[in-house]
């Protein structure tokens, strides 16, 4: 038989955080702005941060998903690098959640799709006046190369729920999230649901 | 009187009505999008799909008669209303955040009335030429749902038939009548009774985008289901009633 850990006699914290659900957070191709309403929940964010842990997410600052209850995705795909991390998340998250517009149907990145992206960055980074002589698409390999078009996140991977709005107010995530983390079915009210 | 049930409530109609007109005069919200109290029968859009007597059938264009046993709001029809209206979004590009209409749209207060909150299918991006041609009004074909109101608007109450269905399958779409195809070139006026009745974001007039702010719009104020048999015979935008004055938009 094993020595006991130590660290596993300790008593139970009341904030022990391996008994909370703990949640990722991610924003890919969109604004940040559907993370600025999750900050928007103001005081209820002490709650919050009571009832769960947080795994990855731009609050922590940690850059890869534990296994986690909930993922909660902001923005749509527009490079091979925001599938790669989705894909993480569907793998590591029991429940994924497509967090606004842009998460939901492409968003404003979306509104690029009828054009050529080649000729996008062309424009942009070649052939706009006022660049310096010479200048060209940057071609770092460390950078993630763009998709031809932007994908809403339920064309790559299974979304469990959406929470549509742009962004979703601070208090449709707030229910979202009680709901959610209460017995599983979010539930929004009908006040809270809205696509803008 | 004549009555039929509707999800159990007596709804008295005279001869000739539909499900649809007898229901709305009551005050019942049977949910559509083609439908108006004003214009004739489409049945274009399928969203005000009932079961009479156990067969789905449109309400906008099944004769009421005596005896009709019609479920209207229930579970399994919402799921099928939701449904396609799920296939409407995809179809076309209603991206609400960027859309004039948003929050006085029949499409998006109707998905709201069935709790439509993602797209389930893949989003089309349709790539269609704007028309801004016309110096009071602008379309967006990319947000046409071929609903015909105002095909049968412009037919029927102006008299003008500027606007008719082309195509087939897939590549159905609004055209306009003039010599350019551009509405400019049309018999088109911003006073037709066709410039306001579009339910989604696709007819448009200019200028007066935003004069009501997002989130303060007809059907932010009051959900789809709630609105009386009058507010909705008012077919017209609240944003072209209320005379601002501002100039932004489009």
């Amino acid at each position: 038989m094993r020595a006991p850990d130590p660290a596993a006699q300790k008593p139970v914290a009341p904030d022990n955080a391996a008994s909370k659900p703990r949640i990722a957070t991610v924003s890919l191709a969109g604004c940040f702005g559907c993370h600025m309403s999750l900050l928007d929940i103001d005081e209820r964010l002490f709650t919050l941060f009571d009832i769960v842990e947080f795994d990855r997410s731009p609050l922590t600052d940690i850059k890869h998903c534990a296994a986690c209850d909930v993922g909660l995705i902001e923005g749509g795909l527009c490079n091979a690098e925001n599938v790669h991390v989705l894909r993480e998340f569907r793998a590591r998250c029991k429940v994924v959640v497509a967090v606004g517009a842009c998460a939901i149907n492409g968003g404003l990145p979306a509104q690029r799709n009828a054009l050529d992206i080649g000729q996008i960055l062309l424009d942009v980074y070649q052939h706009r006046p006022g660049l310096a002589t010479g200048s060209s698409v940057p071609n770092d390999p460390e950078l993630p190369l763009p998709l031809a078009r932007v994908h809403a996140i339920h064309d790559v991977v299974h979304i469990d729920h959406f929470l549509p709005g742009c962004p979703p107010s601070a208090d449709a995530i707030w229910a979202f999230l009680t709901t959610l983390l209460a017995d599983g079915a979010p539930k929004l009210g009908r006040e809270n649901l809205h696509y803008d | 009187m004549n009555y039929f049930t509707l999800d159990g409530l007596e709804v008295p109609f005279e001869e000739g009505d539909t499900l649809m007109s007898a229901a709305r005069r009551e005050g019942h919200y049977v949910p559509h999008l083609c439908w108006h109290p004003r214009l004739g029968q489409s049945g274009a859009c399928r969203v005000c799909t009932v079961k009479v007597n156990g067969r789905l059938a449109a309400a906008c264009t099944t004769r009421a008669s005596a005896d009709q046993m019609v479920e209207n709001r229930t579970t399994e029809l919402d799921a099928k209303r939701r449904l396609l209206l799920q296939m409407l979004f995809v179809e076309g590009n209603h991206f609400c955040p960027g859309c004039e209409k948003s929050g006085d749209c029949l499409l998006q207060a109707t998905a709201y009335e069935m709790g439509m909150t993602g797209p389930r299918f893949e989003e089309f991006y349709p790539d269609r030429p704007l028309d801004a041609s016309h110096p009071d009004t602008w379309i967006d074909f990319d947000r046409c749902i071929l609903c015909k109101l105002c095909v049968r608007a412009s037919t029927e109450i102006d008299h003008k038939n500027v606007f008719a269905i082309g195509g087939h399958g897939i590549d159905t779409h609004l055209v306009v009548d003039s010599p350019s195809g551009k509405l400019v070139d049309s018999r088109f006026s911003a006073d037709d009774f066709a410039a306001g009745v579009c339910p989604v974001g696709a007819i448009l007039p200019k200028r007066r985008g935003f004069v009501i702010p997002i989130h303060e719009r007809r059907f932010d104020r009051a959900p789809v289901a709630e609105e009386s048999w009058l507010e909705n015979d008012a077919s017209t935008r609240e944003s072209t009633d209320d005379t601002g004055g501002h100039d932004e938009g489009a």
